[in-house]
């Protein structure tokens, strides 16, 4: 790497507790930032924002909530697309009911509704741990999704059952409905990013965080010590739905606009969202971006690769990728448990010491 | 006596039979969870697989004809014979046994020690790969299994109840035969377990992975042993599901089934699982006959989980779990 620690010397407590105490890594960030914000509305089309960029950024802060559960928390859970589900039905009754407010707060507004839904879930967590957990949220998942397919309240009694999203603007701009442009829906979700992982990562940092993850390590060690297991765990909760609630509202208003629930919502949603954190670390914001990444491009390069390139049949080509997402979930899991992210870490600890390493 | 009381028998009875089955398919998963930790989430594709194979090898298909034919630009579909069923159940015992090996090799031998969740992960990882390899192998479109099973409504019982109750209960054959052989399997198992040496081995490993060791126990062994057992367990359930609805990808899910009966039973309890899937099976009939109407229908899909979420925040361990302790 072309920067070391020498030299960065922290002198008052605002530098100490920078997210960032390295200039190269700030630097950065702040590259990264203007990119995404700067240059790429400028450069991007209709297929990039569909097949690639919208789903990243909304699996993105997905992953952020699970990961803020499972891998600060520790505790597994297996509802994440049924939470989802929950978001992107509050926005849709929300948006129907009052049409006059402004969609950015409905998302907000869905997110804290899935909140409520979350603690609700949560709370036998205070009970039972582990697998049974794990298998508990399956409960969440099930029953939301049923109660979404089955009441029609929740889908305004339409003859499909299905939900769609009226269009709503944002100064001006359309950002939900048939007629939006790519542009607008990609700074809508990365506003929404850049928000939720800015909020993740100084929970995680605070109090807060430390509470979560002293949970994890020993919950035992952690309520003598003097945490409120009741508070953490609740807390983790509620924040985790809040923002797998807001990828939902977006997921559906934004990115699909229309939505089936056992289709969009099932458990293979679930299974997604935590392949991701698990394959980009657990307790780790940056593992979150990256599983996101990973799992939204594996299929997208497999299908070039296979379908357009080989000319194989579309059915072999899901067969196929299956085969080869199993084979390197399994694969990482060896190689390593600990994601993407402490690949990462590795990595900067290697070229760190390079060219002279002990 | 009133017609709705005969209707909630003939669905309790239903329930029960249904009930077994599930037990059938939690019984593969707490042999795997006791011996060696592993929740093993693959369970009901390995249950998908088993059946797929069955039928391949019964119809005589090319494996990875598709592939091949796609690649190459062959026209391969089928071998062109027909073995018969009991021939082709043993050779895809064979393969499950295979199969069992390959991962115990490949997969969880360098995944010991690491944390259970880890584990968890891994086999929802084997159930994708699985579940692709079986498309890629056997095709993904629905087949039919006939291994000569009895069908269709049951005359004896529709008769005796008639007469008894001036109303038929309608009990399918495939039920009955599925009932007994799922009951005949358990009470195997559970001989096996008891009464071998390597059942013995088995629960020792079990018990203590280290002290298995200390005494000479083949840890690697005893894992291929139970991953053979549960590719057992799942061809039997693969066969009764695939012979009552086609084997088509929904199979797998009935490892979602089986994973509340778990949890009522206890994972770590063989009596547990049976016990667990009864009462999943009578409670999850009986609640979609009584209440389902009124709340829209559909029940089922979560009945089971919400029972055993309840259920577990009043005892946490299962109906026959061990106590959970805790030591610091």
């Amino acid at each position: 790497m072309i920067y070391r620690e020498a030299g960065d010397f922290s002198s008052t407590y605002v530098q100490d507790s920078q997210t960032f105490p390295i200039k190269f890594d700030r630097y950065r960030y702040y590259l990264v930032l203007a990119v995404a914000f700067l240059v790429v509305p400028f450069v991007i089309n209709d297929y990039w924002a569909n097949a690639i960029l919208l789903p990243f950024l909304i699996y993105a802060i997905a992953a952020i909530g699970l990961n803020i559960l499972t891998g600060y928390c520790g505790q597994v859970s297996l509802g994440t697309g049924g939470f989802m589900a929950v978001g992107a039905y509050a926005c849709y009754k929300l948006m129907t009911a009052f049409p006059d407010v402004n969609i950015f707060f409905h998302v907000i507004l869905s997110g804290l509704i899935t909140a409520g839904v979350g603690v609700l879930f949560g709370l036998p967590s205070l009970r039972i741990k582990g697998f049974y957990l794990a298998v508990a949220t399956l409960a969440a998942q099930f029953f939301l999704v049923w109660l979404f397919n089955r009441v029609p309240w929740f889908y305004n009694y339409s003859a499909s059952g299905q939900i769609s999203a009226p269009e709503r603007t944002l100064f001006g701009v359309e950002v939900t409905g048939p007629n939006t442009e790519a542009w607008a829906t990609y700074l809508f979700c990365l506003v929404f990013l850049t928000g939720s992982a800015i909020i993740a990562r100084n929970l995680t940092r605070g109090t807060l965080g430390r509470t979560w993850m002293a949970i994890r390590d020993m919950d035992i060690a952690a309520e003598i010590i003097g945490v409120n297991p009741l508070r953490a765990k609740l807390t983790a909760f509620a924040i985790s739905s809040f923002f797998v609630g807001i990828s939902g509202a977006l997921f559906f208003a934004v990115y699909l606009g229309a939505v089936e629930v056992g289709e969009a919502f099932g458990i293979q949603k679930s299974f997604l969202v935590l392949f991701m954190v698990i394959i980009g670390g657990l307790g780790s914001i940056f593992g979150s971006f990256a599983g996101a990444a990973f799992l939204v491009l594996l299929p997208v390069v497999l299908k070039v690769v296979g379908a357009d390139m080989f000319g194989w049949p579309t059915d072999i080509v899901a067969h196929l990728q299956l085969l080869i997402v199993g084979g390197l979930i399994i694969t990482f899991l060896i190689l390593e448990p600990h994601g993407l992210a402490q690949l990462w870490r590795v990595a900067k600890e290697k070229l760190r010491l390079w060219p002279f390493p002990h | 006596m009133p017609d709705q009381l005969l209707f909630a028998m003939e669905v309790t009875l239903n329930g029960l039979m249904a009930g077994v089955l599930y037990a059938l398919v939690a019984l593969g998963f707490v042999l795997i969870f006791k011996a060696s930790g592993i929740f093993n989430y693959a369970q009901g594709v390995m249950a998908l697989f088993a059946a797929a194979t069955l039928v391949g090898i019964m119809d005589g298909q090319v494996p990875f004809s598709h592939l091949i034919n796609a690649i190459f630009g062959t026209d391969l579909h089928h071998f062109g014979w027909h073995v018969p069923a009991l021939l082709a159940i043993l050779l895809t015992v064979v393969v499950m046994i295979v199969l069992a090996w390959l991962v115990q090799r490949l997969v969880m031998r360098h995944l010991v020690n690491q944390e259970p969740i880890i584990l968890f992960m891994a086999t929802i990882g084997l159930a994708y790969f699985l579940e692709g390899l079986s498309d890629l192998m056997w095709g993904s479109e629905i087949k039919t299994l006939d291994v000569g099973l009895p069908q269709g409504i049951n005359e004896t019982i529709d008769q005796i109840t008639f007469d008894a109750f001036g109303y038929g209960f309608f009990i399918d054959n495939l039920d009955i035969v599925a009932t007994i052989i799922a009951g005949v399997l358990v009470i195997a198992l559970m001989a096996f377990n008891q009464y071998t040496r390597e059942g013995r081995a088995l629960r020792a490993v079990a018990d203590d992975h280290q002290a298995a060791l200390s005494v000479g126990i083949s840890l690697n062994f005893v894992w291929v042993l139970v991953w053979s057992l549960a590719g057992f367990v799942a061809l039997v359930a693969g066969v009764m599901w695939g012979a009552k609805s086609g084997v088509q990808f929904s199979l797998s899910l009935i490892a979602l089934k089986a994973l509340p009966v778990l949890m009522l039973g206890g994972f770590t309890s063989i009596p547990g699982a049976i016990v667990g899937g009864l009462i999943i099976g009578v409670g999850e009939k009986l609640f979609e006959f009584l209440l389902g109407p009124a709340l829209g229908g559909a029940t089922e899909n979560w009945f089971a989980y919400v029972l055993a979420l309840v259920f577990l925040v009043f005892r946490p361990q299962g109906l026959f779990g061990e106590k959970i302790i805790e030591r610091v």
